[in-house]
């Protein structure tokens, strides 16, 4: 531990974001390695075959879902939404680590998100395929979702522009999109990469398809730039607004605790404070497992855990403010809820996001925290249940003490609520197993570039 | 978690389960059905009959509730006869004029009269394609002056029962009418020989002219026959109160809009009691005041239970049984010329009252009535009567009449007499004309041990219950709307009951049975009425029936008033039941008063397995499928009790109510108790007709049978209830838990002084609607209602009228423990200042249909939108089922078929079907529509003859059967039309204006005529 | 043209030890004359493009149309369903609410664009290809590691099989490939 302190102390004046002695060699094959020669770790079964589990919970789930209605969940009148929403809330805000990670970042010039990026943009992806489940699955009749889109319909009807979920739509499948073609554009000199070292006919060859006869000329490298440039400056709107999109399902609505304005700045807020959590949730322990520890360096935590102080401060505003508000409105609904927020049936859930959001994470403002990859990984296993929490609190609170007292109710998740959870989790393991094992988790040209102007200065 | 689904597939032996059904003869299969019901093989079986049910089955509803789900399985039963939707072979006549035979999709109107309580209510019955699909009450009917009941709303949805019994059966084997009748000759030959020494006939109260008729000649036949009236919610105390007073039975007649002073005993007037319809519609007119001015009529109600009466008085005073009757006494004391002016004056705290009370009475001889309940002690009646006359009320508020009973008797003596003669051996052969004595026998007469002793028993009635089971025969009896009778309105008035459809079960009327007896079985009732009738006209006799038929009423058949005259009073001491004397007797520390009452939704019990009816919220506690026992709340905090809100569905849905277990008379039961705010201090009321053992698939089992507890000489009240609380809690679903305003001004209300000083003290509080946007014009019609929260009694007939109209599915008790009931329309109920004693407001709720709906707006597929008449409106088969919509519509009206609710399957409810409105399937929003088939249907209407629709000309279903018309819908473009009146009255409202989403449902802010003399205490 | 170019070899290839050297050699190949000319390397070096003679980029422009294009029609879109397809009163609001149109707009203005870019870039560099002569180069698979290739094609005017292997070799490269076509 000691030494790992004096490391980071290092690291704060030479601030190797990575370790001396390698070469672009070395990068090169110590990362394809992972993919295509290394034995996989037995770690990586055990893991995989649990997370597999639990999507066979999620298919189950579904099917009976499917067959028997939205009725086996917990939700009622009046609070109609209930797991579904909150999930698919805590998902996407999760999703925006990655993008943010290699939009952001890159044009602020970053160069420490290098190591990181890679598997961040496919964690969002993952957690965006998961939030993506829930909407569709909470409908009544999910075998329609596709209403939702604008299409050529023999019913002459088209979509309620109005709506906010409607927005959700396009602000979802546009954001899927986009990161995906960041991620793929990203993924294609390394998967050049990896077709020049596979010795095996097959991955040699389906990393060539894919690779789509990348041969690193000069003219493409100067395109290529520019495109991941520009798709940069389109992503960082994006992210910022596809939360805010998000937050409109609420704030467009006329709940007290929906009807807003401070949602949009501190849902984005939260998104990245959250993306973050699970960026080190899972960096942590990938860097164990791969040894990657010379490329995702405590430098690389230590930041990772400002920025999630950082965040975690602004969402505390959040909660402050709309505390406040509602008080100095003087709306009496709006007073009413906050009241029954902290001292309603369900206090104990206010309460205690609040400590895992708030309270917890200012343990980061000690360097010792910081630089301690087992303090990180709690506190952001802690923030992680935080964000879903305050999701929670949002969505049923409001929803159970709205405008008349006569139609009050309260909800909890049935067992069918929290197996589709649990089973989107296992999904969203199953696929960053899957993907550490294919693709490269981190990327190797901008590593060898990133060790090009190292060594230039 | 209680709502964890239990998906098991159980092991199977279906054909061993086959063999077990084939060797099930019909009568034993149907109890067969309720046994197998019990095991995992009968649910495996149903899986297979309805893969459509099966989901909901899986999803844990418990197994009971799933078969409530009206009908699920009927199948199993092999019902056959339910195909036969055919009018009845004799000629019925429409009652508007029309060509004979149908316009198809156009419905009929058919006047028909439903009898309940001691009286009938005029029906217009609407029939589409043969099939009676509405009923509404008929306006030229006086009991019901257009309006209906809940009662009378549901009763559509028994004929339709696939429980309802279907075979003859004799000791519970399937039989046939043949065999029966066979058997009946033989029994009847043999009491022809000896006059009949043996017969008997048990009725309820008959009120049937030729029912009575019938009988009499029975009587006249068999001169050592008896024929014996029992009902557990008859109105014994009424007709004795009668005799004590005037030493015979004479039934009063009420004027609530002569009134401006009324006191009500113990009496729920307003919703019990054969006029109640037409007493609530007076008792509204005198409770109008628009634009500052007016004068309104004062109510004070002193009662033990809290009731929809007690709920809209000015003034309410909560005292035990026993201490009414000393109030009723000290009352007369005060003002009647009885010889007991040196009673002792009644409990304290109602010296006050006494005192306001009786000033009150002095200020208004003639112009008030003092009226007592069914329940309350014949003492109280007779007070209530001395006090009339001494007011000289008489003649003007109340007049007296011949009763509508053809032979008033006292039910219980009757009953005894019964007991007494087959204890003795004395009866061979009984007859039950309807009813349910074995249930409903006060628990110190078990009847059902009694009835093996009779050598030939018969029951006819419309469901296989208890007393059938004990019984040698049982025979389907046809449902009113399926046979040919006639019956009386409170006054006297006489409708003869034509049916709209032939006996889906192959049933019989009480007319045909008894025809039997006097040895003409199979003699159509037809015949019978029309026969009795042929007896009664003189003049034209075709055209006297034909315009009996079609107008429901027969003219001049209505009661003259008598002239009367009220002896003094005795003292209470000498009633039974309720005298302070047998209280002292009783009175230890925590020994309390017992109150039994008819259940406010499913009565005595006979309507126990109407789904509408079970899943009514009871009026004031808004309980669903159960009875409770209610306690006030100072009695709740002594006995302990901590009642729990679910963790889903919660104030909505479920409660943990504490078991207690009642003591009385040497009789013990277990029943969840209910904290009422309002009940009378150091008593408890407890609802019978819950508790059914053979009800059938939606009645069996709910709730906790007060029978067992009821004893035959304190059929309604009496002291020496001792209540212990146990460790158990007993889930209750109940759709309003939270009644408390929270300082938010949803009922606003003011009393008649302050509302005179400034008129518009509910418009105080409106905000300014601006907005970003130009809003929509509305050039054509523009619907809108008008909702009068001081008419509205909260008596629950707009909610079943609502259910009945647009084809709205029962849920069950499971899922109303989780807040899914399905009710387009409900009533809010709210309490104001003391629990003990609190002020009640009832706040109907059907959608505001908002010019600027919230709901709208959120909507991803447009699947609710607005018409151009200004109706939110739901389009089923676009929706998806997101749920945003319930999500963001501030008075939450919205419902969502969590699941498959309604009932594809059962044959005879498909019959019931509305066929104008959608019926709903999984996974859609649904919501009142201010019924827009009506809508529609008049707009066709009118561009028919080139008009537009006259103001009046739609009635939405809640409106209809409102008696109080406290509910007006029309079009408020038409400045002239009477809701456009309302809405400009300075009493009109909208609920949450203040988010601006211009409500078309406003209400007419409550005001009550409190008396400035009397301070509430 | 081509046909008769079939059986000439594609090019002549250089190897580097590192981005300088290739930069360099670059260089000094266009001074030399050489147009058609190709340098290749494991990750993107500043001044490499340029150094063979590479300036216009259309790929901004193409964004920003793509852009344009999903702003206006993802408006257009709404206000034509909402104004001309299905005009009908949704909760009292006009039927061109366009605050409540900008999301959506904004949405599909990212996404045209994000693809536009996307495509624009395989479009132009003429990808996928996934045969491509230099990599019938042995050691070109290096290109992808740590090594750095320069190719002058035969179809430069300049190329001459001796002269450019001559000059090619004053570059003093770690290696020197016929590229087979």
């Amino acid at each position: 531990m000691a030494n790992e302190i004096d490391k980071t102390l290092a690291a704060e004046e030479i601030a190797p974001v990575i370790e001396p002695g390698h070469t672009y060699a070395s990068i090169t094959d110590k990362i394809s390695a992972i993919v295509l020669t290394r034995p996989t770790p037995r770690l990586w079964y055990l893991g995989f075959a649990l997370s597999f589990l639990l999507v066979l919970l999620l298919l189950v789930s579904c099917t009976y879902l499917l067959v028997v209605g939205v009725g086996i969940w917990g939700i009622n009148i009046p609070v109609a939404w209930g797991f579904a929403i909150v999930n698919f809330v805590w998902w996407i805000g999760i999703g925006h680590a990655g993008t943010l990670i290699s939009a952001i970042l890159l044009l602020m010039r970053q160069k420490w998100r290098q190591s990181i990026n890679r598997f961040a943009e496919a964690m969002t992806l993952f957690a965006v395929m998961c939030a993506g489940l829930f909407p569709l699955l909470h409908l009544g009749r999910p075998w329609y979702f596709y209403w939702l889109f604008p299409y050529p319909s023999t019913m002459g009807v088209q979509p309620q522009f109005r709506s906010p979920l409607v927005w959700d739509v396009f602000a979802v499948s546009t954001y899927f999109t986009v990161s995906f073609l960041f991620w793929y554009v990203g993924l294609i000199p390394d998967l050049a990469t990896l077709r020049d070292r596979a010795r095996k006919r097959f991955p040699r060859f389906a990393y060539g398809m894919l690779a789509m006869g990348w041969r690193g000329s000069a003219i493409h490298w100067h395109r290529y730039e520019t495109a991941y440039l520009l798709l940069a400056g389109l992503a960082t709107p994006l992210v910022v607004s596809v939360h805010t999109v998000v937050s409109f399902d609420f704030t467009i609505g006329l709940v007290p605790g929906w009807h807003s304005t401070i949602f949009p700045p501190y849902f984005v807020a939260g998104a990245i404070y959250s993306g973050f959590a699970m960026v080190l949730t899972l960096a942590i322990p990938l860097r164990k497992m791969y040894g990657l520890e010379d490329f995702i360096t405590l430098r690389h935590l230590k930041n990772m855990g400002e920025v999630m102080l950082a965040t975690g401060m602004i969402v505390a505003y959040g909660y402050m403010m709309e505390g406040f508000t509602s008080w100095y409105s003087g709306n009496p609904f709006e007073r009413y809820l906050m009241f029954a927020r902290m001292r309603g049936p369900y206090h104990y859930m206010f309460w205690a996001l609040l400590v895992f959001n708030v309270l917890i994470p200012q343990a980061l403002w000690i360097l010792r925290v910081r630089t301690s990859p087992l303090a990180l990984f709690i506190i952001a296993i802690c923030v992680n249940i935080g964000m879903w929490l305050e999701r929670y609190v949002i969505v049923v609170v409001s929803l159970a003490r709205d405008f008349l007292p006569s139609s009050w109710g309260m909800y909890s998740g049935t067992m069918w609520d929290y197996a589709v959870f649990t089973g989107t989790i296992g999904l969203f393991l199953t696929l960053m197993f899957v993907f550490v094992r294919l693709l490269p988790m981190i990327s190797i040209f901008e590593m060898r570039g990133l060790l090009h102007d190292e060594t230039e200065n | 978690m209680s709502d964890d689904p239990k998906g098991e597939i159980h092991s199977l032996d279906l054909a061993g389960l086959r063999k077990r059904l084939e060797g099930l003869a019909g009568e034993r299969y149907w109890r067969g059905l309720e046994e197998l019901a019990g095991n995992d093989a009968f649910e495996e079986l149903l899986r297979k009959e309805f893969p459509q049910q099966t989901s909901a089955w899986a999803n844990g509803l418990d197994r009971r509730d799933f078969l409530k789900l009206m009908g699920a399985s009927l199948a199993l039963a092999g019902l056959g006869g339910c195909g036969r939707a055919a009018p009845p072979d004799e000629k019925i006549v429409p009652y508007v004029k029309q060509p004979e035979g149908w316009v198809p999709g156009k419905p009929l109107f058919y006047a028909t009269a439903f009898t309940h309580n001691g009286a009938a209510t005029g029906l217009l019955v609407r029939s589409h394609e043969g099939r009676p699909v509405k009923i509404e009450g008929n306006p030229a009917h006086p009991d019901s002056l257009g309006a209906t009941d809940a009662f009378a709303q549901a009763s559509i949805l028994t004929l339709y029962d696939p429980d309802r019994s279907q075979v003859v059966s004799s000791g519970g084997a399937i039989s046939t009418w043949n065999a029966f009748f066979t058997a009946l000759d033989g029994e009847i030959e043999g009491q022809r020989l000896n006059g009949g020494t043996g017969l008997r006939i048990l009725t309820e109260h008959v009120i049937s002219p030729t029912l009575a008729d019938q009988l009499r000649s029975i009587l006249a036949r068999f001169p050592r026959a008896k024929w014996h009236q029992y009902e557990p919610a008859g109105r014994d105390s009424v007709r004795a109160g009668a005799r004590l007073a005037f030493g015979e039975y004479v039934a009063p007649q009420y004027r609530f809009d002569a009134a401006d002073v009324i006191v009500a005993l113990d009496a729920d007037f307003l919703s019990c009691g054969g006029a109640s319809l037409r007493w609530a519609r007076e008792f509204a007119a005198r409770r109008r005041v628009r634009g500052g001015k007016g004068e309104m009529s004062r109510l004070y109600a002193i009662e033990s239970t809290p009731t929809t009466t007690g709920s809209v008085a000015d003034h309410r005073l909560p005292l035990r049984p026993s201490e009414i009757s000393l109030f009723a006494g000290a009352l007369a004391g005060r003002l009647g010329p009885s010889a007991n002016e040196a009673r002792k004056s009644p409990a304290t705290g109602s010296a006050q009252w006494l005192e306001a009370v009786a000033r009150d009475l002095q200020n208004h001889r003639g112009r008030s009535i003092v009226i007592a309940g069914d329940a309350a002690p014949p003492f109280v009646h007779a007070s209530a009567h001395a006090i009339n006359q001494a007011l000289g009320n008489v003649g003007i508020t109340i007049s007296y009449t011949q009763p509508v009973e053809a032979e008033p008797v006292d039910g219980i003596e009757s009953l005894r007499e019964l007991v007494k003669d087959i204890e003795a051996g004395q009866v061979s052969v009984l007859m039950i004309i309807g009813g349910n004595p074995v249930f409903t026998a006060p628990a110190d007469i078990r009847f059902d041990r009694l009835l093996s002793r009779v050598a030939f028993s018969v029951h006819l009635s419309l469901y296989d219950d208890e007393t059938s089971a004990s019984c040698r025969w049982h025979v389907p009896e046809a449902h009113y709307l399926e046979a040919w009778s006639d019956t009386r309105a409170s006054n006297g008035t006489a409708t003869i009951v034509q049916p709209l459809i032939a006996p889906l079960y192959g049933g019989k009327s009480a007319h045909e049975l008894l025809s039997a007896v006097r040895g003409q079985p199979g003699r159509p009732g037809y015949e019978i009425v029309r026969d009795y009738w042929q007896r009664q006209s003189r003049g034209d006799f075709e055209s006297f029936w034909r315009k009996s038929l079609h107008d429901g009423v027969i003219e001049g058949t209505a009661f003259a008033a008598k002239a009367v005259k009220a002896k003094p009073v005795s003292s209470p001491e000498s009633q039974a039941g309720n005298s302070p004397a047998t209280n002292k007797n009783a009175e230890t520390r925590e020994s309390l008063e017992i109150i039994f009452r008819p259940d406010p939704t499913i009565f005595d019990g006979r309507f126990a397995n109407n789904g509408w009816l079970q899943e009514l919220p009871k009026p004031l506690t808004k309980i669903t499928w159960d009875n409770a026992v209610l306690v006030s709340p100072a009695t709740a905090e002594r006995l302990g009790l901590t009642p729990k809100i679910g963790t889903t569905g919660g104030e909505r849905g479920r409660v943990f109510a504490d078991m207690v277990e009642l003591t009385y008379a040497g009789r013990k039961i277990r029943a969840p108790a209910w904290i009422a705010p309002g009940h009378a201090d150091g008593a408890a009321t407890v609802y019978l007709g819950y508790g059914r053992a053979r009800a059938g698939r939606v009645g069996t089992g709910t709730g906790f049978n007060m029978y067992t507890l009821r004893t035959a000489d304190a059929p309604w009240q009496s002291a020496g209830l001792v209540i212990q609380k146990t460790e158990a809690q007993y889930a209750i679903a109940c759709t309003q838990y939270h009644h408390n305003m929270e300082g938010r001004d949803l009922v606003r209300s003011a009393a008649l002084e302050e509302y005179r000083k400034h008129p518009d003290f509910a418009r105080d509080k409106d905000h300014p609607a601006e907005t970003l946007y130009p809003g929509f014009q509305y050039a054509g019609y523009a619907w809108g209602m008008a909702i009068d929260t001081s008419a509205c009694i909260g008596c629950n007939a707009c909610v079943i009228a609502c259910q009945a109209e647009n084809n709205i599915p029962v849920v069950g008790k499971t899922e109303v423990t989780r807040g899914r009931e399905m009710h387009w329309l409900r009533i809010d109920r709210y309490y104001k200042g003391d629990p003990n004693n609190p002020e009640t407001f009832h706040q109907p709720l059907p959608c505001m249909h908002c010019e600027q709906a919230p709901c709208e707006i959120v909507c991803p597929v447009g699947a609710t939108t607005h018409s151009d008449e200004g109706l939110n409106e739901m389009t089923y088969n676009r929706c998806v089922g997101t749920r945003y919509c319930s999500n963001n519509c501030p008075y939450k009206v919205r419902r969502f078929n969590f699941l498959q609710y309604s009932d594809f399957e059962t044959p005879s409810l498909k019959l019931l079907h509305n066929p104008n409105v959608t019926v709903r399937s999984r996974g859609v929003m649904e919501k009142c529509t201010y019924c827009v088939q009506r809508i529609n249907a008049a707009r066709i209407d009118a561009e028919k003859d080139d008009r537009r629709v006259r103001d009046g000309e739609i009635r939405t279903a809640c409106q209809a059967a409102c008696p109080a018309e406290a509910i007006v819908f029309g079009d408020i473009n038409d400045r002239s039309s009477n809701v456009a009146k309302l809405k400009a009255d300075s009493l009109n409202y909208g609920l949450l204006t203040e988010l601006n989403t211009r409500p078309r449902t406003t209400y007419l802010a409550t005001v009550r005529n409190p008396n400035p003399d009397l301070k509430k205490t | 043209m081509a046909g008769v170019k079939r059986n000439i070899v594609y090019g002549l290839m250089a190897e580097f030890a590192t981005p300088e050297a290739l930069v360099a050699a670059a260089e000094r190949a266009r001074a030399e004359g050489y147009r058609r000319i190709d340098a290749y390397s494991p990750f993107p070096i500043d001044g490499l493009a340029e150094a063979i003679g590479f300036h216009r980029n259309l790929l901004p422009l193409i964004v920003l149309i793509g852009g344009a294009v999903g702003c206006l029609g993802g408006f257009y879109l709404q206000y034509w369903v909402h104004v001309f397809d299905y005009p009908i009163n949704v909760g009292g609001r006009p039927l061109n609410s366009w605050p409540m149109f900008i999301p959506v707009t904004f949405e599909l203005t990212i996404l045209v664009a994000a693809l536009a870019a996307v495509f624009g870039l395989l479009a132009l560099n003429g990808l996928p290809m996934p045969y491509h002569p230099v990599f019938n180069v042995e050691r070109f698979e290096l290109a992808t590691r740590n090594r750095f290739f320069l190719c002058i094609e035969s179809r430069d005017v300049k190329f001459d099989a001796e002269a450019t292997r001559r000059f090619i070799e004053g570059l003093n490269p770690e290696g020197i490939y016929d590229v087979e076509n």
